[in-house]
């Protein structure tokens, strides 16, 4: 009896072991197979070299600008929105029908998948506000799209913030919004930040919902209301048309190199955050 | 002065309460243009009509034929294979890393969960296109595009999901529990299987079910390696394709009523989503508040 109770255990802890190893398999598998065949590609010419004959030659220059203008313009649209909507959940209403609402509302929104976010941005901003095919119209998409990351993080890193710190400034006099800005917000800014790192991430990955509302033109975008094509979009057509292997290789190493980067820095500040405040706390 | 103070008070609060409204407007605004694009196609070709179709042929020229069946069942594939997949390999690592594995080992394997979540489904999709595709091509015979492919790179990519939302319900279940079932000479797995999966399965079932949402909101990725065709499979080895990659294909050379038509395709997809995830937002919910 004792016996079988011990084989059973140890054929269940193999298998969830097992399950944890293929887990982290396919991160190494993928991450390894692409850097394999795109870092011997990979040189300053060709990351700031122009695209030549559809991207078959040449660099990707301006798809790395078309995924940073979106990035900044998403981002300016983005976090001042998601940081007030997180501040008058958290700190200014308590529970109500409505805060119930704008939390529903927002739960949903993180769920609507990219490419309804594409057709939207498409029919709203593209054609009904006649922004075009633009940097403007994809960045405008891609904010609402992070936004609830960004209220979401926000709201936890605020609620984190001990509440002896907003009533030692209010109790000094200050104002509830000296309190925010002064005390709360900056005891809640690594928090926050791991949010917006994580919204980057989303940005710069994002493929679906930047086809339809970006255009795709390969050229350097000078202006908010011109076309673009971000690496992701670049990535898409060069495999999938079958244009240049070599490229999509190239192309895929770079956004997994950015990518990878927002990830782990957002991982150190959320870890640092989070043991801060433990011992805050404590 | 004070007047002034005051004033400067209520006016940052409802410039904040503005903010907090953004995403609420966003939802009814994503309604009213993706399902308002798509009213004159239902009113056109009949909502149950169009559901039931069996055919889905866009004709450039003449009369188009646009039945959702071969999509609607090219999802369902899919993201059935990849739950398949995905919920026993997440759910076992989600225990294995709560339960079993040692404090360092899971800090450790955690940005490695993270780093999962964040790789861009079109590299998910060229990872698929480059090496799944010509593997199962080898293994099984066919074009190699498949749903079988598309199901096996999506549970790749819920995976993260399943996994971050199953620990946190496996961790929040309290020590006590644990503690009492060990005292009564439970086994460390009579005790995980008997007593904290059951105490935390509220949680792990709102994991598959958001997992599963994200499987059938999924584009790029599938785009590229189901082959896109609009045929009812008769197996897993067949391609297919999705709701969501109609749209992503054919959005580039639809006009007219082939637009119309691809917004009516995303409406179904919206709702199809919401409700997977009120679903989910209920079960959450409830779970919590026990």
């Amino acid at each position: 009896m004792r016996t079988r109770v011990r084989m059973a255990e140890k054929v269940a802890f193999l298998f969830l072991g097992v399950t944890a190893v293929v887990t982290l398999a396919s991160l190494l598998i993928i991450v390894i197979h692409v850097f394999k065949g795109g870092v011997p590609h990979l040189s300053l010419k060709y990351l700031l070299g122009k695209p030549r004959n559809m991207g078959r030659e040449g660099g990707i220059f301006p798809t790395i600008m078309g995924t940073l203008w979106l990035l900044t313009a998403s981002l300016l649209l983005a976090v001042p929105i998601g940081l007030g909507a997180a501040i008058y959940l958290n700190e200014y209403t308590q529970k109500g029908l409505l805060v119930k609402i704008i939390r529903y509302f927002t739960e949903n929104l993180a769920g609507v998948p990219s490419i309804v976010f594409g057709l939207f941005g498409f029919s709203f901003f593209v054609i009904y506000l006649k922004l075009r095919w633009s940097i403007l119209s994809g960045a405008l998409t891609l904010a609402l799209m992070v936004l609830p990351t960004i209220i979401r993080t926000t709201e936890e890193a605020l609620a984190a913030v001990p509440d002896f710190y907003r009533e030692g400034s209010l109790a000094l006099g200050a104002t509830k919004w000296q309190t925010i800005s002064k005390i709360v917000l900056p005891a809640a800014a690594p928090g926050i930040l791991t949010g917006v790192l994580l919204a980057m991430g989303r940005i710069v990955g994002e493929t679906a919902a930047v086809y339809l509302t970006v255009g795709g033109a390969l050229h350097l975008p000078t202006s908010i209301m011109q076309p673009c094509r971000p690496m992701t979009l670049h990535l898409y057509i060069l495999a999938g048309e079958g244009i240049s292997l070599t490229g999509a290789y190239a192309t895929a190493t770079v956004l997994l190199i950015g990518v990878l980067i927002l990830t782990i820095a957002a991982q150190i500040l959320g870890n640092s955050f989070a043991s801060r405040n433990i011992g805050k706390k404590g | 002065m004070l007047a002034v103070r005051r004033l400067k008070e209520k006016t940052i609060k409802v410039l904040l309460f503005i903010t907090a409204l953004v995403a609420v407007v966003g939802v009814i605004l994503i309604t009213i243009f993706v399902f308002g694009k798509g009213w004159p196609f239902w009113e056109k070709y009949g909502l149950f009509k169009s559901l039931m179709g069996r055919v889905w042929l866009p004709n450039l020229d003449g009369e188009s034929i646009f039945g959702l069946v071969p999509l609607i069942v090219g999802s369902f594939c899919v993201t059935a294979i990849a739950s398949l997949l995905a919920v026993p390999l997440g759910v076992g690592c989600a225990i294995y890393l709560a339960e079993i594995a040692s404090d360092l080992w899971s800090r450790m394997f955690r940005p490695a969960v993270s780093l999962l979540a964040a790789i861009p489904s079109v590299v998910y999709g060229f990872f698929g296109l480059i090496v799944l595709v010509p593997v199962i091509r080898d293994f099984f015979g066919g074009l190699g595009f498949s749903l079988l492919a598309g199901g096996i790179i999506l549970a790749i990519m819920i995976l993260p999901t399943i996994i971050a939302v199953s620990e946190d319900a496996i961790r929040a279940v309290p020590k006590s529990y644990k503690e009492a079932s060990l005292a009564l000479g439970a086994s460390r797995w009579q005790t995980i299987y008997r007593t904290i999966v059951p105490a935390a399965r509220s949680g792990i079932i709102a994991a598959v079910i958001l997992g599963i949402g994200r499987a059938l909101g999924e584009t790029m990725a599938v785009i590229m390696v189901t082959g896109n065709r609009p045929l009812i499979p008769k197996s897993i080895l067949d391609p297919g394709v999705t709701l969501t990659g109609t749209i992503g294909t054919e959005w580039a050379y639809a006009s007219g009523e082939h637009t119309t038509a691809l917004f009516a395709v995303g409406s179904v997809l919206f709702v199809l989503i919401m409700l997977i995830n009120s679903i989910a937002i209920v079960i959450k919910n409830k779970g919590e508040l026990k």
